[in-house]
């Protein structure tokens, strides 16, 4: 049969928060496709999926709005698509309305709004289930009348929860009966009682305070008529909310919890950590064994490919227990709480509540966090948090930092419970934050444009994580890091290899032959200008590579440790390497450098994505580079004049 | 309004012509009639207030929230 024939083409529209992705997860499951449309910046996500008649229908999601009357460029996305405006999307043959049904007063306007529209259409009452456990009632039958269009009940987290939805959208017409588009209004099903809704011809291109409280009166008539509800919240979420924002006990549960991240990624990651180590360790082994009679071979191998992106993939662990912590709080609704507590504090610094999430995102990687930047509305609030979230400590930082807690900071006991090498990695977090929060506040000290800028944020209700869902996206960063571990750090550590193995040592050397290669030369050459904040020429050759990306650093100061080794120190693990090579102050200089340093080309490529400005590159590239070098320079000259 | 305060709201008010974010809090909701309740307020200076609304919790700045217009004593 052909599938595209019979294809259905729907949209999913609807307002933040109305559970519109997960059934969109639910609904196309694996079959999906993430891209950004053309020239801007917003999420492209389309799946497809085969209904029980074997007809194919194709899903397109949305960015979530509250408007038509586009306040963001996600929204402006929505707005061109479901008017048909869209330059190379084409109109959709159907719109399917999200709407959550705890919480029908404010999407229910968004409803007729689109409805205004006068395109085919279908309303899915999502969380069903979670209003009937609030004892909210809604007559379907009497909505369904009252607004013209089919209205289905679903339940997205739920296995199943999409049924009634799926059946709905299956029965529908095909695409040449489907009245086309630009149709008027009422034309799609014959509305029984269309009374109640005051129908208004033109969609309304700028709707003035009349019209809102226009559709708002009907949407309070509808309600009236369609909704029993005993109470407007959940008790529930009252209950959190009073001491999840309280001021006290809020801001102490927020750092609570940040810190319990960062301990769980020391310690819960551990045994894991040790486990891939040793598998690495294992097959290096037997594979350099099986290489013994090609000698050249077996050092690419052993000393470039195990020793390098061996010591990367150990990382792997830490970086998906940071991750699961961020989905977690993401879908448990916990993000835009913080996001409350700590706006005044990120206003004063020139940014905005909205930042926070988009920082912490950068907690995992910058890139992500710049990309979800595009919820701020604000222009100038966007730049202030582009240009600062590459302080955010990312996750390739880890690497780094593990590798010289471990070696230089002592695993002592601190009051019993912390230990001292969680502290050092808590502290050069905060330093990243307190950084971030004064350079932003130079940023809006340096800005002339002082007019009001806006918050607005919707505290949506709490929701417990779907495992499902976290499970997903844990895959997914699983899959981005194995890539960049294939792709770049491959490429990268073989590359050094090279350069670290020839040309080979004359006869006679005395010294490690990596130090009469290429990239000893280039290595001592650097260190006359890193000398005064404690680099030696080892460091040096690592930065180099680390600039495509900052874990590559630990895996290219493992290829050359590895290959600079002479006679028993050869297999020696590279922890152990630089704590007998290095000073504490080289090391504790390395780290305030990786605070600051701008080591990673896709952030500088993203950056220069999102605001369409090499300048905007510049600027962030030479910021960080300034403060990367004062601050290695401080910590190196003040701690050898205390050690 | 003070921390658990209730009310009607009975204007938004632009504060110069073309308000982008009246416009926007007149589309949440904040329209003539419709009770609202402030539920919490922010740690550093009760910045900024969360605002109860339909069945909706909205963060809003102080300098957000003082467009709209509230009569305290028509809450039951």
């Amino acid at each position: 049969m052909n599938a595209t024939a019979t294809s259905l083409r729907i949209a999913l529209v609807g307002n933040p928060n109305c559970g519109k992705t997960a059934l969109f997860n639910r609904l196309t499951g694996a079959h999906q496709k993430v891209a950004n449309y053309a020239g801007v910046t917003v999420e492209r996500k389309e799946g497809r999926f085969v209904a029980p008649s074997g007809r194919v229908l194709q899903l397109l999601d949305l960015p979530g709005a509250y408007s038509l009357d586009a306040a963001s460029p996600d929204e402006a996305i929505t707005r061109d698509i479901c008017e048909g405006r869209h330059a190379e999307e084409p109109a959709p043959d159907l719109i399917v309305c999200v709407a959550d049904a705890t919480n029908l007063r404010l999407h229910l306007r968004f409803v007729l709004e689109l409805k205004r529209l006068g395109r085919p259409m279908v309303l899915a009452l999502n969380m069903i289930d979670a209003a009937h456990k609030r004892g909210i009632r809604i007559d379907v039958g009497a909505l369904e009348r009252a607004l013209g269009m089919p209205v289905v009940e679903t339940v997205a987290v739920k296995q199943g929860g999409a049924e009634a939805l799926v059946m709905r959208l299956d029965a529908m017409p095909q695409l040449s009966v489907l009245p086309p588009v630009g149709a008027p209004e009422g034309a799609m099903l014959p509305a029984v009682d269309d009374n109640s809704i005051a129908a208004s011809a033109a969609p309304t291109k700028s709707p003035s305070a009349e019209s809102s409280q226009d559709l708002h009166a009907q949407v309070r008539a509808l309600l009236a008529d369609t909704v029993t509800m005993p109470r407007a919240t959940s008790a529930i979420d009252d209950a959190i909310d009073s001491v999840v924002l309280h001021p006290v006990a809020g801001l102490a549960i927020l750092a609570i919890v940040m810190f319990l991240i960062f301990q769980a990624v020391f310690s819960w990651a551990t045994p894991l950590q040790d486990a891939v180590s040793a598998a690495v360790a294992a097959s290096g082994e037997q594979v350099g064994a099986w290489l013994a009679s090609m000698p050249l071979l077996q050092s690419l191998v052993t000393d470039g490919l195990f020793a390098g992106l061996g010591t990367v993939l150990e990382f792997l662990p830490q970086i998906l227990v940071l991750f699961l912590f961020i989905l977690i709080l993401e879908e448990s609704g916990y993000l835009p709480r913080a996001a409350f507590l700590l706006d005044k504090l990120m206003f004063k610094a020139g940014l905005t509540g909205r930042s926070f999430i988009p920082l912490l995102s950068s907690f995992a990687c910058a890139i992500p966090g710049i990309m979800a930047t595009r919820s701020i509305a604000d222009p100038r609030d966007r730049l202030t948090t582009i240009l600062v979230a590459p302080l955010m400590t990312c996750s390739a930082r880890l690497p780094v930092y593990t590798l010289l807690i471990a070696a230089f900071i002592p695993r002592h006991d601190v009051l019993g419970v912390f230990n001292l090498q969680g502290i050092v990695l808590f502290a050069l977090y905060f330093a990243g934050i307190a950084s971030a929060l004064a350079v932003a506040w130079v940023i809006k000290r340096l800005r002339t444009d002082k007019s009001e800028h806006a918050l607005m944020m919707e505290l949506p209700a709490y929701r417990m994580p779907n495992p499902r869902d976290v499970a997903w996206g844990l895959w997914e960063r699983t899959k981005i890091f194995l890539r960049r571990v294939g792709g770049i750090l491959l490429a990268l550590t073989v590359l050094l290899w090279f350069l670290s193995s020839f040309p080979a040592p004359p006869d006679g050397a005395t010294q490690p032959p990596i130090d009469y290669s290429f990239a000893g030369h280039i290595g001592k050459w650097m260190a006359v200008v890193f000398a005064p904040i404690g680099f030696n020429w080892q460091i040096c050759v690592a930065l180099i590579p680390g600039l495509a990306a900052r874990e590559v650093a630990v895996s290219s100061l493992a290829t050359v440790y590895a290959l600079s080794a002479t006679g028993d120190g050869a297999d020696a693990a590279l922890g152990t390497a630089i704590a007998s090579q290095w000073s504490l102050a080289t090391a504790l200089s390395l780290l305030a450098w990786y605070v600051f340093a701008p080591q990673c080309m896709s952030t500088l490529a993203v950056i220069r994505r999102e605001t369409n400005s090499w300048r905007n590159v510049w600027i962030s590239a030479g910021y960080l580079f300034g403060l990367a070098y004062l601050a290695s320079f401080i910590t190196y000259q003040v701690a050898r004049t205390f050690a | 309004m003070k921390k658990g305060a209730s009310g009607v709201v009975t204007a938004v008010e632009d504060a110069h012509s073309a308000d982008p974010i009246a416009r926007r809090l007149r589309e949440l909701g904040f329209v003539n009639g419709e009770p609202v309740r402030v539920v919490a307020r922010g740690p550093i200076g009760g910045d900024p207030l969360l605002v109860q609304i339909g069945f909706t919790r909205f963060a809003l700045r102080k300098s957000e929230a003082a467009r709209i217009t509230v009569d305290i004593e028509a809450a039951a």
